[in-house]
């Protein structure tokens, strides 16, 4: 969290020094896409507190871990695959349920293949690449998640 | 500018519904309800801490690489080059595969290989700069890190395996759009 402070900062003064009509659009362009990103986000921050508060973290654990990693993980692809949520909001909410002790691993399921696998947009890219091809992208999508995943499993210890 | 009023419910009537059940809660002692408020104070106060800098740092990223720039260099490099230059390219990237599809188009007639283009599609899903500014934060870096280490050649392997396959006559139409 300091990093990105310090990072930001320092970037910013940087290129304020450099070029201060530049920086000050950098400064629009960050408030408007933060501006148009925020409705969307508070209806998740309140989805996500109520369904903690409401079905315990327990057991939300129970569902995403408490049968292995395996299964916890299938469900994190499962989701990713066919949700379409921008990263923007994606990211602060697998950062929430990390803090609640969902492993790294099922976390890289879930947002790798949300990058990667996406159902929704499937027909707009079958008008681009033709049903094989694109059917194709989206299978060779979920193989490189869940390797991903089984690399970032083993990084943070949870996978031998 | 365009605003997207997307959702059916506005957020605000969302928020105040979840500030009035959260009252209630209180008031009536149900545990889950409060349970559920003080986690969206506890979030709200994260995202508090991380959101500004992330956010400074996309606009940042926006303003200062252009992407137009960067294309440049597809088309003529197909060799290794060209792979690199796809990566970088697909770093700059804002929107994910909807603003990808259409410039695979032009950059196909502009004579990239289907590798390259391929390759460009993928790492525009996973390396957009703008989203791993986020992933790190979130996340850590280490996640960002190895994330990237393994992805990127498969990214790679796939596409070439993908293009052989197709062979390069495959064209990627805009038959979504324009059909030339």
């Amino acid at each position: 969290m300091i990093i990105a402070w310090v990072l930001a900062v320092l970037l910013f003064s940087l290129s304020w020094l450099t070029d201060t009509e530049r920086s000050i659009e950098a400064a629009r362009t960050a408030w408007s896409l933060f501006r148009r990103i925020l409705p969307m986000f508070v209806i998740v921050l309140v989805l996500t507190s109520l369904s903690l508060g409401l079905i315990s973290e327990e057991v939300l654990l129970e569902l995403l871990v408490g049968k292995g990693l395996l299964a916890g993980s299938a469900i994190g692809a499962a989701a990713g695959s066919v949700a379409a949520i921008p990263g923007f909001v994606a990211f602060p909410l697998s950062g929430i349920l990390l803090g609640k002790g969902v492993p790294y691993t099922v976390i890289a399921a879930f947002t790798t293949t949300l990058m990667m696998v996406g159902v929704v947009t499937f027909p707009l890219e079958r008008q681009y690449l033709g049903v094989r091809a694109a059917l194709v992208r989206n299978l060779a999508g979920l193989a490189m998640a869940l390797i991903v995943s089984v690399a970032i499993g083993v990084f943070f210890g949870e996978l031998p | 500018m365009k605003k997207d009023r997307g959702s059916p419910f506005p957020a605000w009537a969302v928020l105040i519904a979840f500030a009035i059940f959260a009252a209630l809660s209180a008031y009536l002692g149900f545990e889950p309800g409060t349970r559920s408020a003080s986690n969206f104070l506890s979030f709200v106060k994260s995202m508090t801490g991380l959101l500004p800098p992330a956010f400074l740092l996309v606009g940042l990223f926006n303003v200062w690489v252009r992407r137009e720039t960067v294309e440049k260099h597809l088309g003529k490099d197909s060799g290794v080059r060209g792979y690199f230059w796809a990566i970088v390219l697909a770093g700059t990237m804002v929107g994910g595969i909807y603003v990808a599809l259409p410039l695979c188009v032009v950059l196909q007639r502009k004579g990239a290989s289907l590798g390259v283009l391929l390759t460009f599609l993928n790492a525009a899903a996973i390396c957009r700069v703008p989203m791993t500014i986020f992933e790190a934060s979130f996340l850590g870096v280490g996640f960002t890190v190895i994330r990237f280490a393994v992805s990127i050649p498969l990214v790679i392997l796939t596409a070439r395996a993908m293009s052989s396959w197709l062979g390069e006559g495959f064209r990627i139409t805009g038959s979504a759009g324009n059909k030339s």
